[in-house]
């Protein structure tokens, strides 16, 4: 069951290392267009781009450093510190709107003590919004680690996010 | 016995990934050999998690189950299509999806997605063995032919753009699918992949044939992580099998494939925005000419299309132009996969022919909204589609009826609001989510959006309402007249039409009192 893989707590970020980042770049650079996979290869091994990552990219890529810089920030994906243990993803596009998921988010968001893109001083959870995740039809709509969840009402996030460890 | 569990996303957020381990843990303990088939969906959401069961009289369908059904479920003996009280039939027998017209979803939900044999037995690759024997000339001859337009958003004529990239002589030429499917309300693309992902891969193949391109690119967005995983895994089974590399089929063409995700930015739906995030820039809009067409991705000629237009390239080579073009409505030719979705009872996809009216998509077939109240409004097109009051439901759903009414068809979603909706909190959503996603290329919709959304702050206040009403109107004509693409182009339809549909809304409101 692979979309349930990743409730398992995962085990935490590792630090900075830049012989693999080095070995990571080294094996995207021979693509086309280079830049998104590095991007996202650095942050899957790290759990976000840390700043130490741009000049080794932008070395590798022959561009500059400010090109690295332009495009990480450009992009909502890219963080540039690690969230936390899980990150709930809540859609705020119009479908999830229409069946109320924007007073849900408000009070879960109360609930916790968050606000959008927080994560808890514990480093358990972060909130995001997402816009759209497809599922629009059973809105509204939420992605809990790499779980969707569908007709996510007050309650079902409610229970998510306590069972969150 | 076979029994189909979808392991499309929609479904397995509502449950599916558990009911299919749940049964088969049942299955063992009961000693009763089951085999499951993770599907895709049919695009019935409104039933998911929807399991099947194989009969000799059909597929008899069990909806909206739960784990607590399982042991029920085997009690009823289900396997063989028993009866209990979430059995809805045999599935094809259903108005919902026996009324539609599927032409590109007609394996959606029925074929296990990533089996080469399934994809076969079914139909599939007879569009490329067609366009292997027609020849790069005569496939471009037949999309024209068929009529297709551009399913993502704009319409252009699918044909014209093949033979453009077809009659340009470059090193190297691209066939790009824009798979960043971002509009709210739509999920059509996410089923393609999800539930038929040969017949992309197809439908790609078969482009690059006929314009003479040997790479191409799915730009799939972030937020569909299981059609990442499937497209991929599927390309992996196409190539081993030789239905793409090096002499595709035998033949003497070459063809690669390669995913590329997106890292959520909305703006990379736009296709000169998609070409630079692939490129591995900012996804900031190219000003047009020169069109993707002659110089694209890497500067060279490129085919970007829409996810459904691709796929359903496929059908029109396999079963002819005409009897593509032989329905459809007015210059709207063929069928539009229409995504029913937000506040509606029977929310799911349903493809058919254009002409139907929206009252009878949204009412009819959508059974109204989920909570049973009036509808108040419905978006069409996505967040920079318009607002469509139920006066007008009698629009047909066709390209140039809409526009008269100052909507879009887009790709094809429907969201649907009851009489709870604010829609003067909606135009300034539209507005907030214009600003939150500019590229910052062009000064209308990046300053345009930020003003639009202060202003709406200050009619909400009861801050000079009509004067204010008018600055968001001259901001949306400067928006819509000098703005580099739909973004910031688009973003007045969903403002303007909750103006004018819905003027109560905007009026000014009494003050609030001040705090004791």
């Amino acid at each position: 069951m692979s979309g349930l893989k990743t409730m398992v707590a995962t085990a935490a970020t590792p630090a900075w290392n830049e012989a693999e980042a080095a070995a990571i770049i080294a094996s995207h650079r021979h693509r086309e267009g280079p830049l998104l996979p590095i991007l996202h290869a650095i942050q899957a091994a790290f759990g976000c781009v840390p700043p130490e990552a741009e000049p080794l990219i932008a070395n590798a890529l022959n561009l500059s450093r400010a090109e690295i810089h332009g495009v990480v920030t450009f992009y909502h994906d890219f963080r540039r510190k690690p969230a936390g243990r899980h990150v709930l993803k809540l859609c705020r596009a119009e479908a999830c709107q229409s069946m109320g998921g924007e007073a849900n988010a408000a009070r879960l968001l109360a609930t916790i003590g968050l606000d959008w893109g927080g994560t808890t001083p514990d480093g358990r959870l972060t909130i995001e919004p997402v816009y759209c995740l497809g599922l629009c039809a059973n809105a509204p709509a939420a992605l809990f680690d790499d779980m969707p969840v569908g007709r996510a009402d007050a309650a079902r996030l409610e229970t998510l996010v306590r069972e969150a460890a | 016995m076979k029994i189909f569990i979808p392991r499309d996303m929609a479904a397995v957020a509502v449950g599916a990934d558990h009911l299919a381990t749940a049964i088969a843990a049942e299955a063992q303990a009961r000693n009763i050999p089951l085999t499951i088939i993770r599907n895709g969906s049919r695009g019935l959401f409104w039933l998911e998690p929807l399991i099947e069961v194989a009969t000799a009289a059909g597929r008899i369908g069990y909806a909206n189950l739960s784990v607590a059904d399982v042991p029920s479920l085997f009690e009823s003996r289900f396997f063989e299509g028993g009866p209990h009280d979430r059995c809805i039939g045999v599935v094809e027998r259903l108005p919902y999806l026996a009324r539609q017209t599927r032409f590109t979803f007609a394996r959606a939900g029925v074929i296990d997605p990533v089996s080469l044999d399934d994809y076969r037995r079914h139909g599939g690759y007879r569009g490329l063995e067609t366009a292997l024997s027609l020849g790069p000339a005569a496939i471009v001859a037949a999309v024209k032919e068929s009529g297709l337009r551009g399913r993502g958003g704009a319409g252009f004529p699918t044909g014209i753009k093949w033979e453009t990239v077809a009659r340009a002589s470059a090193p190297r030429k691209y066939i790009v699918c824009n798979a960043d499917e971002g509009d709210s309300g739509t999920f059509a693309d996410r089923l393609i992949m999800e539930a038929d992902p040969f017949m992309l891969i197809e439908g790609m193949t078969i482009a690059g044939i006929a314009v003479g391109a040997t790479q191409g690119y799915i730009y799939l967005r972030s937020e569909y992580p299981f059609a990442i995983r499937i497209m991929n895994e599927a390309i992996a089974i196409a190539t081993r099998a030789g239905w793409l590399g090096r002499g595709i089929a035998g033949s003497r063409f070459d063809f690669d494939l390669e995913v590329r995700v997106g890292a959520g930015a909305y703006v990379c739906g736009e296709e000169t925005a998609l070409l630079e995030s692939l490129e591995g820039k900012r996804g900031q809009v190219r000003a047009k000419p020169p069109l993707p067409a002659i110089k694209g991705l890497f500067g060279q000629p490129t085919v970007i299309n829409n996810t459904i237009s691709l796929a359903s390239v496929p059908f029109i080579l396999a079963e002819g132009a005409q009897r593509y073009a032989e329905i459809g409505y007015g210059r709207s030719r063929g069928t539009m996969p229409v995504q029913l979705a937000g506040n509606i009872r029977h929310g799911g996809l349903f493809e058919c022919a254009f002409g139907i009216t929206l009252g009878e998509l949204i009412e009819d077939v959508g059974g109204g909204t989920a909570s049973g109240r009036p509808v108040r409004a419905v978006q069409a097109g996505g967040p920079l589609g318009a607002y469509f009051p139920p006066a007008l439901f009698d629009t047909p759903y066709d390209y140039e009826a809409f526009a008269k009414r100052d909507g879009l068809i887009g790709h094809g979603g429907l969201v649907v609001f009851d009489e709870t909706a604010d829609m003067a909190k909606m135009a300034r959503f539209a507005m907030e989510f214009c600003a939150h996603e500019s590229c910052g290329k062009c000064t209308p919709c990046r300053i345009g959006a930020v003003r639009g959304v202060e202003t709406f702050d200050k009619i909400a206040a009861g801050i000079e309402p009509e004067q204010n009403l008018a600055l968001v109107r001259d901001l949306c004509e400067t928006m819509k007249l000098g703005s580099l693409c739909a973004m910031g182009g688009f973003t007045p339809y969903p403002v303007l039409s909750a103006m004018n549909h819905f003027p109560e809304d905007f009026a000014a409101k009494p003050l609030p009192l001040a705090a004791e």
